[in-house]
């Protein structure tokens, strides 16, 4: 092998440096202002204190849950039928489902809120239709479907991705031996495409469990979660502490949930995957 | 082909890059460099321009330019809360501000701290003389050195009359009442919720008696689960478009929104209310302190004060404007009929000035005690056990599912098990 | 199947672009409300080019997009390269990891460690580090940089070795190597990556507001302030425009890949 040359050796250099001063170092200094007291002691007051914060971890994992199941539900669906399709079809919708991904979060949250707000379109339509008022935001089923309309892109995607590789011919061998188009997709289709299940899981759980924008428009300010818990600290100099220790537990807590879900995933690859 | 398109974006951007920073140098004249003026105030409370009004920051920066022969640019930032102005304040962020304006009680504070610098607006501000008596000498300020007042106002009930019954209205307890279930606004930050808590329970609103303070947290918990939500400057769109029925705000705030929405009235409730002064003032770390005394000695000039009273719609402790016929004519007929019995009625009024109350600046401990009962008045979550029942049903069917997997994988292996020993 | 897949897909995405569309249609409100409509007019979009505080925010914006996307993708590049060519193993499965922290990790915490970071960098007297122009900068080239890695580093795995060996071969020195034979077969993950942190930067929210400051605003910022305050109709004119804006970028980068191949297959 012969000696590796300077650009070989030293082009990752200025990557790591980066990494080190702006991924690593903060992160140190999340957990040092963690466990330091307002006086800059070592304490661990903060973290005692978060059990003060316990139930609201609950309801965030709860909304997130449920925006995740809600996004699995109606997401799997379109990523099939869109796999199904022909390939130039298949081509637009997908830039037509990637244009509100890249629109900002805030524009797409903002324009449902101004929507179904009491004073908002939807009401001023069923108004004009003799129908009484929806009082919809500033309630959790509204903080609930500003996720899913939010994050819905995020789970397709990558299902969509994981179906479109799969060969067509796997269809094909399970309707020839017999398997109704229903049964394709439950025993065909949804195994083999587990990753990217997975993939879209995770891509709606994390930015579920730690938004504050949605909860704060759709929710009035009613419904405080965890990212909103988060935003208040550190809004205060005195509360960065607890703000640094609740992020520490939020953080820990989304690293074991996706580590368990990989777990998941590599699970069955190593298996073939196809349940006979 | 994909890399002409990228490269022909690339420079449409550079383009766009080049354009937008090529209007802003136009206005560079002679006067030497650009000082900014870093003016820090609350949201929509100054006259911008809107609306054919007089952009107030822009006159300044031709007032600088005609007269002072300097070349000054206001860059112009808002807060919605005291504490956030305080925070940002005291932070030292750099830019640092030159001229900020807190309430009375933040000032009183920030004078304590030795935050502010000591303008002494008697002898260096020449229009300070407008400044009306009752507002000379109040008890943040006594020797009258650092603040120079800009503002006076209210808070009181602003109400849908089209959605509210008269009957209810006229004490605080609008506000608690669940017929307007989901209609109902509260503030955003704890002074003042506490302090609509605590009129209504007769309190001092400067009280340090934690029984007082707990007892008020009660009456917001007992609120939360009928509100529409927490809001501040939201309150503007919310109200204008019928989103919301009741809401806590000030007077001259009122105004501005009965400009987009004639639905709406307003009312002092009879337990009492706050009355509050906003001041003019000069943080110690400023760049550019006598600039910042021009600027407030610019605001205090008549036309300036009449322009940003009649955008505003806050009464004005200045004594030219309250005299002005014009002002009094534009009020009257373009703003709303009662507007200056509204705004300045209460002055007037003896019995209902005893019932009003400044917030003075609270004691450490009390302050910490408030703002501990604020984070648990957030941290309280009223929502239906339904969505905990849901998750559980999720999870457990989740559980279910890998059950059923496990259990068919296992009897998958013990068949192949078969097959090879056949 | 083929029926409920004919229904299905257009539903879904109708209710996906109903607000958005809504948005669009009533920045042409001539009432200035969201409840009703009275009338197509322009006042509003006059009024964005009159507002100095969104133009401001957009130059911001624009300005940081690309000098954070193009820091990004040169020490992006360099890095995939360094990672791709390391022997040894634990050192590049390890800077992967670390590298795909920030894109792992919700954008909150992300914003809030560096927020922290700034904090103490701020307090130290002679470090000329202040919230505004540069913490964002730092910031978004930060968030930027796992994205350019996971667009470039696919390339150079799934490069022809022997090409680089034959240029070797024949005389080139291994950075000319590098420049000459490839960087050119990378340059797709290096041009999309650099589009995707463009990208990411315009719309970045949560990192932004820990990291900036009231005098550098950028465009989702200006937004926040606006809904947190009196709305001013001309947001909606604003944000009518950011999506008329991508969709168009969408559009071009996506289909001129297609046309770059249509015309290589007529030459093939």
């Amino acid at each position: 092998m012969r000696k590796k040359s300077f650009i070989e050796g030293f082009a990752a250099v200025p990557h790591i440096v980066w990494l080190f001063l702006f991924v690593v170092l903060p992160l140190v200094f999340v957990v040092y202002f963690a466990f330091t007291g307002a006086d800059g002691s070592f304490s661990f007051s903060n973290i005692a204190n978060l059990s003060r914060y316990g139930h609201i971890f609950v309801l965030s994992i709860c909304f997130a849950l449920i925006a995740t199941v809600l996004c699995l539900l109606i997401g799997y669906p379109l990523a099939y039928f869109m796999s199904r399709l022909k390939p130039k079809t298949q081509k637009m919708l997908v830039v037509l489902l990637m244009l509100p991904m890249w629109i900002s979060l805030l524009i797409r949250t903002y324009s449902l809120m101004a929507i179904l707000d009491n004073g908002g379109l939807l009401n001023s339509l069923l108004e004009s239709l003799g129908i009484t008022r929806v009082h919809i935001v500033g309630t959790p089923g509204a903080v609930i479907l500003g996720m899913v309309y939010d994050f819905l892109p995020y789970m397709v995607l990558p299902i969509y991705t994981s179906l479109s590789k799969l060969d067509i011919r796997y269809y094909e061998a399970a309707n020839d031996l017999g398997a109704s188009n229903a049964k394709t997709l439950f025993k065909v289709a949804i195994p083999l495409s587990l990753p990217g299940v997975i993939s879209g899981i995770t891509m709606v759980f994390v930015p579920s469990i730690s938004t504050f924008y949605i909860s704060q428009k759709l929710g009035g300010g009613l419904f405080d979660l965890i990212g909103d818990t988060i935003e208040r600290e550190f809004q205060n100099k005195s509360t960065y502490n607890i703000g640094a220790a609740i992020s520490l537990v939020m953080m820990i807590l989304i690293l074991i949930s996706v580590a368990i879900m990989n777990r998941f995933s590599e699970g069955d690859d190593s298996e073939g995957g196809i349940i006979v | 082909m994909k890399k002409i398109i990228s490269l022909a974006l690339l420079m449409l951007i550079v383009c766009a890059l080049v354009l937008t920073s090529c209007g802003s140098a136009e206005e560079e004249e002679d006067y030497g460099d650009a000082i900014t003026l870093y003016v820090y105030n609350w949201g929509e409370y100054i006259s911008d321009g809107y609306d054919d009004s007089i952009d107030v920051n822009a006159a300044f920066e031709e007032y600088c330019r005609d007269v002072l022969h300097k070349n000054v640019r206001v860059n112009y930032s808002t807060y919605s809360s005291n504490e956030d102005l305080y925070a940002k304040v005291s932070s030292g962020v750099v830019p640092t501000y030159d001229v900020i304006i807190p309430s009375d009680y933040m000032a009183a504070r920030m004078i304590a701290e030795d935050m502010l610098e000591p303008i002494n607006p008697t002898k260096n501000i020449e229009n300070y003389e407008n400044i009306d008596e009752t507002f000379r000498g109040m008890y943040y300020d006594p020797d009258e050195m650092y603040t120079v007042p800009y503002t006076c106002g209210t808070i009181g009930v602003i109400y849908n009359s089209s959605i509210v019954d008269e009957e209810d209205i006229g004490s605080w307890d609008l506000l608690w009442n669940d017929k307007y279930t989901g209609n109902i606004i509260q503030f955003n930050n704890p002074r003042d919720a506490f302090g609509v808590a605590q009129f209504l329970l007769g309190f001092n609103v400067n009280s340090e008696n934690e029984d007082e303070w707990r007892a008020a947290l009660e009456k917001l918990i007992e609120q939360k689960p009928i509100l529409q939500c927490y809001a501040m400057d939201e309150v503007f769109n919310k109200m204008k478009g019928s989103s919301a029925a009741i809401a806590p705000y000030y007077a001259g705030d009122y105004f501005t929104m009965y400009e987009d929405n004639e639905d709406l009235s307003f009312y002092h409730p009879e337990e009492g209310t706050n009355i509050f002064v906003d001041v003019m003032c000069v943080p110690k770390n400023a760049g550019h302190k006598d600039l910042a005394m021009e600027y407030i000695n610019f605001m205090l000039s008549e036309e300036i004060a009449i322009a940003n009273a009649e955008y505003i719609c806050y009464a004005s402790p200045n004594k030219l404007v309250r005299e002005n016929e014009e002002y009094i004519e534009y009020m009257t007929e373009e703003v709303h009929e009662d507007a200056m019995e509204i705004l300045y009625g209460v002055f007037d009024d003896e019995d209902y000035i005893d019932k009003m109350q400044y917030y003075y600046a609270l004691p450490d401990k009390t302050l910490a005690l408030m703002n501990d009962l604020w984070e648990d008045l957030k941290l309280q979550s009223n929502i239906s056990t339904a969505i905990y029942v849901i998750c559980i049903v999720i999870v457990a069917a989740l559980v279910a599912l890998f059950v059923c997997r496990f259990v068919i994988k296992k009897r998958r292996k013990s068949y192949f098990e078969k097959y090879k020993s056949e | 199947m083929k029926v409920l897949s004919r229904i299905y897909i257009p539903l879904i995405f109708i209710l996906l672009y109903l607000p958005i569309i809504i948005v669009i249609l009533f920045s042409f409100n001539d009432a200035g409300s969201m409840s009703h409509f009275e009338g197509f007019s322009l006042t509003w979009y006059a009024e964005l080019f009159e507002d100095e505080t969104a133009l401001a925010a957009l130059g911001n914006s624009l300005y940081l997009a690309v000098v954070s996307s193009v820091i990004a993708t040169a020490i992006g590049t360099f890095a995939a390269y360094g990672i791709y060519k390391m022997r040894t193993r634990w050192l590049s499965g390890a800077i992967r990891s670390v590298t795909n922290i920030p894109m792992m990790n919700p954008d909150i915490v992300t914003g809030v460690s560096m927020m922290l970071l700034f904090v103490a960098a701020v307090s130290i007297p002679f470090l000329p580090i202040t919230f505004g122009r540069l913490t964002m900068v730092i910031a978004h080239t930060t968030f930027s940089l796992p994205y350019v890695i996971l667009s470039v580093l696919p390339r150079f795995q799934q490069m022809d070795k022997f090409q680089t060996e034959a240029a070797l071969d024949l005389g080139c020195t291994p950075a000319k190597a590098f420049f000459k034979v490839e960087l050119p077969t990378v340059l797709p993950g290096i041009v999309s990556g650099l589009m995707l942190g463009f990208t990411l930067s315009l719309d970045d929210f949560v990192i932004s507001h820990f990291v900036s400051s009231p005098d550098f605003q950028t465009l989702p910022l200006y937004i926040y302030n606006q809904t947190a305050h009196q709305v001013k109709y001309s947001m909606y004119a604003l944000c009518a425009l950011m999506v008329f804006v991508i969709l168009i970028l969408l559009f071009a980068v996506n289909f001129a890949g297609t046309l770059g191949k249509n015309k290589k297959a007529k030459h093939a």
